[in-house]
């Protein structure tokens, strides 16, 4: 194959500011230590191969995807919740059709995964897992059940605090994020290594979703707003 | 960017990614029989600072097509040829830290200025003890062009053979690439 030589320039994406993403070593959550390179990062200016990425082709997805209390025969058990918002990239534009995957434990902190070793029922009515496509203005929506707290091995007495973990892929290999979203108040956050990873107290609490009466249906269920914003571009890209 | 647009903190995908991400989800099979290249597999694997695989990481892929370019509007030539190829896949790793992926070789890819990269897959990990995702590139050994890619000369000599996936002498178009998180021969990872 004939190598193309064709001058081009890149639109380069912002890089983190310090202190806003975890600090990849974080002795206090202990498996970082074993699973993290020793040797600085070897910085990369920017080229077509890290501001593309996999923006085509999700596979279409259903009304039942995006909502977790309709994927069985019955209901599951816990409290109904509504998750919404919008994904943003940092320089405030919507990012459309973007697909949002999630995964989290039932009401009861147990997940539906083989390895999940916690003694705590399991929901014959709930899986745990949806997806969703951001719309023209990067708006999504779920509705599930507000996930229990759970323990695991980390330290003595570890729990994490209820969270359900989001997937984004934005619109290049280098803006994908999987992070956790949190409720507020959560009185386990300041135990948590996890959720302490986060130099920056303000970026930690962009974790932290916001409850919403705006959202809140009466009788029916609590509303929480969780916006998320992606890495952008220094400058606007091209529209073809 | 303004203060209010400060991207969310990447969090670990836990042990349990699989529920949300790859029980359903995976994409083994980057390109299909009906696309354009030379085909391959690839057989990628994980291993921590004690050389013990992971067990419960994913590997993400991103790549350009056979001509290598990228299906994506920011690619200023076009996707050519193979305007189905997709070029993403994603795996979890088994119990020997291990995962495959069936795919073709992209091409070379236009570089900064007039430079031209060698060929070669983007790669993502996630995974438990993975608080934000760290990034590689697999490059294959032996292509004429790495001699010049100007991503593989930011990196020393010595350590940029763990950028290299090797042939597998005991079966053809398979190639191996091992990501070694931390200590001996660790796998070079990138600032992108």
């Amino acid at each position: 194959m004939k190598a193309e030589a064709k001058e081009h320039s890149v639109i380069a994406y912002h890089r983190h500011k310090p202190g806003s993403q975890p600090n990849r070593v974080y002795e206090s959550y202990r498996s970082t230590v074993t699973r993290n390179p020793s040797k600085p990062l070897i910085f990369l200016p920017h080229t077509l191969s890290e501001i593309t990425g996999p923006i085509y082709g999700h596979d279409p997805v259903t009304e039942t995807d995006s909502d977790l209390t309709r994927q069985h025969a019955g209901e599951p058990v816990g409290e109904r919740i509504i998750v919404t918002g919008r994904v943003l990239d940092d320089n405030g534009r919507p990012v459309p059709n973007t697909l949002i995957e999630i995964w989290q434990a039932n009401a009861a902190g147990r997940y539906l995964h083989q390895r999940d070793q916690h003694p705590a029922p399991l929901d014959p009515n709930f899986s745990g897992a949806g997806r969703a496509i951001t719309d023209e203005n990067g708006n999504y929506r779920f509705v599930t059940i507000k996930p229990g707290a759970y323990p695991w091995f980390n330290h003595y007495n570890a729990w994490r605090p209820a969270h359900i973990h989001f997937s984004v892929f934005g619109r290049a290999f280098l803006s994908r994020l999987i992070t956790q979203m949190y409720f507020p108040g959560d009185p386990l956050f300041a135990f948590d290594p996890i959720y302490q990873s986060i130099p920056d107290e303000k970026a930690r609490q962009r974790m932290i979703a916001k409850f919403d009466l705006e959202t809140t249906k009466p009788q029916w269920a609590l509303g929480y707003r969780f916006d998320i914003v992606l890495r952008g571009p220094e400058a606007t890209p091209f529209e073809t | 960017m303004s203060t209010e647009h400060i991207p969310t903190p990447s969090q670990t995908s836990g042990p349990f990614l699989h529920l949300g991400l790859t029980d359903k989800r995976s994409v083994v099979r980057i390109a299909g029989p009906e696309v354009t290249g030379e085909r391959l597999r690839l057989k990628c694997r994980v291993l921590d600072a004690d050389a013990v695989p992971l067990n419960d990481a994913m590997i993400e892929i991103w790549q350009a097509n056979a001509e290598g370019k990228y299906n994506h509007p920011d690619d200023p030539r076009g996707t050519g040829a193979d305007a189905g190829f997709r070029g993403f896949g994603r795996a979890a790793t088994d119990e020997n830290g291990a995962c495959e992926f069936e795919t073709i070789k992209p091409g070379p890819v236009a570089g900064p200025g007039n430079s031209v990269q060698a060929p070669h897959l983007n790669a993502a990990v996630f995974g438990r003890g993975i608080l934000l995702q760290l990034h590689t590139r697999i490059y294959f050994a032996g292509d004429p062009l790495n001699e010049s890619d100007p991503v593989l000369a930011l990196v020393s000599p010595e350590r940029r053979e763990t950028l290299i996936a090797r042939p597998d002498p005991a079966q053809v178009n398979t190639w191996g690439f091992e990501i070694r998180l931390r200590g001996e021969r660790e796998t070079v990872f990138f600032d992108i």
